[in-house]
């Protein structure tokens, strides 16, 4: 491709994949990306408390935050990434970051272990961000009903539950759109008192 | 000839995983916030032009971002294809953006929802994968 043809440039957009440690975010990624998922730093400073302080310096530290990443090219003018989140409470202000202008966020659970989700669920929650849950089924683990797990988890009664297997493309692209028709609702619902004059589209 | 201590030292090869020689802050000199521009992990970026001889002060990271960029890549895609962190990427970018070598293009700022337009393209897209 020959410089300066900005025709091309794609608008970009982003989901979210969160949901604990191990509950296969990565895996989910990868099902549907049309690229092996890529993984980015983000390298943070966090700098010592105090103004002026020269003992701080010495103090600095540097952690080190991987976000794993895919792609999905709707169109040659749209490109869809997908974000999984890190998992660790004190990286929230990455999922700050990653959440400005992400159309809507998959909460990945597994029933074995679904304290897990609770941090990511009630991070979405406060933050008005529309999201879904998907129960990872794993092999050998027992099948509960999704309205089992909404209770478990106390959610709102219009977030999706859905069952799915983050290997299986055809399942990952069904909660995929779920989200997305979720998402486009709450828009929507939002949309409605700012605009009393609004003309359907 | 016996091996001197000189050709031993020089087998001590370094690999990938013992990370970057360079550290990345030396190849930012030192800066933590790029001089132009505001750069989003989706940002896309597309180059303008080759790195030319006048483009003085640039360093082989910022030529492997023009020549990745010949084609759209997002800030985040750049980060993992050259291994360095986006705080790095993102100086590099700045340095490139006030020399007009690359365009940025951001996403929307997300202080609205999207349009239901948006929706059904990525709904539709997803569909058809």
């Amino acid at each position: 491709m020959a410089f300066g043809n900005f025709d091309a440039v794609p608008k970009a957009t982003k989901l979210l994949v969160a949901g604990g440690f191990g509950v296969g975010k990565t895996t989910l990624v990868g099902t549907i990306s049309e690229i092996k998922p890529l993984r980015t730093e983000e390298t943070l400073t966090e700098a010592s408390i105090g103004i002026d302080n020269l003992d701080g310096l010495a103090k600095k530290t540097t952690t080190t935050v991987a976000m794993d990443f895919g792609r999905i090219t709707i169109s040659s003018n749209l490109v869809l990434y997908l974000f999984g989140t890190p998992g660790q409470d004190r990286f929230l202000f990455v999922w700050d970051e990653l959440s400005t202008g992400a159309m809507g966020a998959v909460v990945l659970a597994d029933t074995r272990r679904l304290d897990d989700s609770f941090p990511s669920i009630d991070y979405f929650e406060q933050r008005g961000m529309p999201f879904v849950v998907g129960v990872n089924c794993f092999d050998g683990a027992r099948r509960y009903q999704p309205d089992e797990v909404r209770i478990a988890l106390d959610l709102d009664p219009d977030v999706p539950v859905i069952l799915c297997d983050a290997r299986d493309r055809e399942s990952v692209k069904s909660l995929l759109i779920a989200l997305l028709r979720h998402a486009q609702h709450v828009a929507q619902q939002q949309r409605i008192p700012a605009g009393p004059a609004q003309l359907p589209a | 000839m016996e091996p001197s201590i000189q050709d031993e030292t020089d087998e001590l090869w370094v690999d990938a995983d013992a990370g970057p020689v360079v550290r990345p802050y030396a190849m930012t000199r030192g800066r933590t916030q790029p001089t132009s521009g505001n750069f989003d992990l989706i940002t896309i970026v597309v180059s303008v032009r080759a790195v030319s001889p006048v483009d003085v002060g640039l360093g082989p990271e910022h030529e492997a971002i023009v020549q990745l960029c010949r084609q759209p890549f997002s800030v985040a895609e750049l980060s993992a294809h050259l291994n360095l962190p986006v705080g790095t990427v993102r100086v590099l970018l700045g340095d490139l953006l006030s020399r007009v070598l690359i365009v940025a293009h951001n996403p929307d700022p997300g202080m609205e929802p999207p349009g239901d337009d948006l929706f059904e393209a990525v709904i539709n897209g997803i569909r058809q994968l």
